[in-house]
């Protein structure tokens, strides 16, 4: 069977890991398994707007993806953005394999505000169930409390719940199960 | 759905384009890219985009170059200009230009979610409306008025030429003659088909409320005058005003809707400021006015206001022959409407009704296809189903005369009415088609109690 894999982009703290771990098997049906960390990739820095290309993160992602990949997820700790926008939480491939999510801006230190595990946790679970949701066809959800829903702040994050919606839920479930029979 | 909006994203960095792209298909939308101002217009004549970001400075065709030449093509196409550097002589020109709106980059994730949204919300609202206009001008244009009567065929023609013309128009006709239609179908046939259509029935309401209601009325102009209010008049400018009933208004309103007539122009109730508006009036009755001006009743000078153009609309019982079409008509129509498998109506069945008199016309059809089609256990409405009918019209046909002298025949009409309107010897005037001085005459002559 194909698996997940989840790559360290940078220095990621094993506790977030463990949490990635355990969210992946409690959602999706494939075994996760996690990949040694890749050094951020040269030249995705913005010096003008000290930032990291969220384009060139999910490249060197994808580069890395071995064959029997149903999904990569990059997890980071640097703050992604893209040209047009001042910054993303994480960014994927509708229907495809890659998705990066930044661990940047889901720290209440971010915000100048002490540190705050718990909050923390909730808020990595969310973007990455969010995030893989996009590689498995979904699109942002009208129903707010739905992982699934547009998060442009990180208090629209934390309005969320750690779930899909029973309508993201089940196209999560139809296209993984679709996924079952798949062999490397 | 979003997905029927499509989004165009126009830079030459494949960076910025891939990157936006991918944002905004998460977010559900059918995105396409383009890398030069030229690529964009191409992809532009194929597809109708809601919505295309178009970076600013690009080489050859930069941003307002392609903006131009993207709205040659799609006019409607909402365009958002991408600009690094904000200086106000290009968002300026941006704008004069005919962008729909001007952002920096980068700029916050909310700012674009919202615009695209708050855009494409406006596009449905845009696109709704067109169906609705569409829906509304297919229902009441002159093809949807069944008939193969020659004189209906004649008014038929004569409203198609008077359509786009502002001559007030008078309908007359029995209840139930279609009235409203053939005005609905005047005004969306015309050039005004796609500004308000607005009616009044002006028997509905009393003297005062009426005059609010045509005229509309300032705050505190009466007891429960709240605010401000528009009067239909103001509500339907551009369009038309469709005034059902007119032979019933009072002599005051009579005054005041000659002057409007007159000088297209009013005062609202309470107020000081004059209203102009363009209207094109429509009036209906199913009094003969020209008796109510003999008889002093309406205003002459207002009835030759309104008879600018006449059309009398003939009877149900004069039109025979468009019975079987507007019954066929109506019971697939209703049938559809209810959910009930109904296929046609018998031979037998429309032999009944092209017999029937029809007093409340082609409505009092329609409501009696439907009572048939409700109560019918048949896939074919048959005679069984407008047997009631023939009882009906016998009892309506018949009246056993007493054998008395026509004095005593009009001293019990004149009893039998008032008892019926409890009394009320204005209503009971009013039905015998007397004034109240002549029904006192009548009561004293005849020594009637009230």
């Amino acid at each position: 069977m194909k698996s997940l894999y989840v790559l360290p982009v940078g220095n990621v703290p094993g506790q977030i890991l463990e949490w990635i771990d355990g969210t992946a098997a409690e959602w999706f049906p494939m075994p996760t398994q996690r990949m040694e960390m890749i050094p951020i990739p040269e030249g995705s820095y913005d010096a003008k707007r000290g930032q990291y290309q969220s384009v060139e993160i999910m490249k060197a992602v994808a580069q890395k993806a071995p064959g029997d990949a149903a999904r990569v997820l990059g997890i980071t700790e640097v703050d992604l953005a893209i040209p047009t926008l001042t910054f993303l939480f994480g960014q994927a491939q509708l229907e495809g394999t890659v998705a990066v999510v930044s661990v940047a801006r889901l720290r209440q230190e971010f915000y100048g505000l002490p540190a705050d595990e718990a909050l923390l946790r909730e808020r990595v679970v969310k973007e990455v169930l969010h995030e893989l949701g996009h590689t498995f066809g979904l699109t942002h959800c009208h129903d707010p409390k739905c992982v699934m829903s547009l998060a442009t702040h990180v208090g629209l994050v934390d309005s969320k719940e750690e779930r899909y919606c029973t309508n993201c839920g089940m196209r999560i479930a139809r296209r993984a199960a679709a996924m079952d029979g798949e062999r490397t | 759905m979003k997905k029927v909006w499509p989004i165009l994203v126009v830079d030459d960095e494949e960076v910025m384009c891939e990157s936006m792209a991918a944002w905004l298909r998460e977010d559900g939308y059918r995105v396409d890219t383009a890398s030069s101002g030229q690529k964009a217009v191409e992809l532009a004549k194929a597809t109708d985009y809601a919505i295309c970001f178009v970076d600013l400075k690009m080489p050859g065709m930069d941003g307002i170059e392609t903006m131009m030449e993207i709205h040659r093509v799609r006019a409607e196409a909402s365009i958002i200009i991408i600009t690094a550097y904000a200086t106000v002589d290009t968002a300026i020109q941006a704008m004069k230009e005919g962008a729909q709106e001007y952002i920096v980059k980068p700029c916050h994730p909310q700012e674009i979610s919202m615009l695209v949204s708050r855009i494409l919300k406006l596009k449905k609202l845009q696109s709704e409306n067109v169906i609705l206009r569409k829906k509304i001008s297919r229902k009441y244009h002159h093809r949807d008025i069944i008939t193969k009567n020659p004189r209906m065929d004649e008014i038929l023609a004569l409203t198609k030429e008077i359509a786009s013309h502002r001559s007030t128009v008078l309908i007359c006709g029995e209840s139930g003659t279609g009235k409203e239609l053939v005005a609905r179908a005047i005004h969306y046939s015309g050039d005004r088909a796609d500004k308000p259509f607005v009616t009044v029935s002006c028997a509905a309401l009393t003297e005062t409320l009426l005059e609010s209601e045509l005229f509309g009325h300032e705050k505190g102009s009466f007891t429960g005058a709240a605010g401000q209010s528009k009067g239909k008049f103001e509500l339907a400018d551009g369009g038309t005003i469709f005034l059902d009933e007119i032979g019933d208004i009072s002599p005051k309103l009579q005054a005041d809707l000659l002057r409007v007539l007159q000088e297209r122009r009013f005062y609202r109730v309470g107020g000081a400021e004059e209203v102009v508006v363009d209207v094109r009036v429509i009036a209906a009755t199913n009094k003969n006015l020209a008796e109510e001006v003999a008889h002093e009743r309406f205003r002459d000078d207002l009835y030759y206001r309104l008879n600018v153009i006449e059309i009398r609309l003939p009877a149900l019982r004069e039109r025979r022959e468009d019975i079987p079409l507007l019954a066929e008509h109506f019971v697939e129509k209703i049938a559809s409407e209810l959910g009930k498998d109904i296929s046609g109506i018998s031979a037998d069945a429309l032999k009944i009704l092209i017999a029937y008199d029809w007093p409340g016309n082609v409505r009092e059809l329609e409501n009696v296809i439907e009572r048939a089609i409700v109560t019918s256990h048949h896939d074919m409405l048959d005679e069984d189903d407008f047997a009631w009918l023939n009882q009906r019209a016998s009892a309506e046909q018949t009246w056993n005369v007493p054998d008395v002298s026509l004095n005593e025949l009009e001293r019990r009409a004149i009893i039998a009415i008032l008892e019926r309107k409890k009394g009320n010897v204005k209503e009971a005037a009013a039905s015998l088609g007397i004034d109240r001085s002549t029904l006192y005459d009548k009561l004293k002559r005849y020594e009637i109690a009230h």
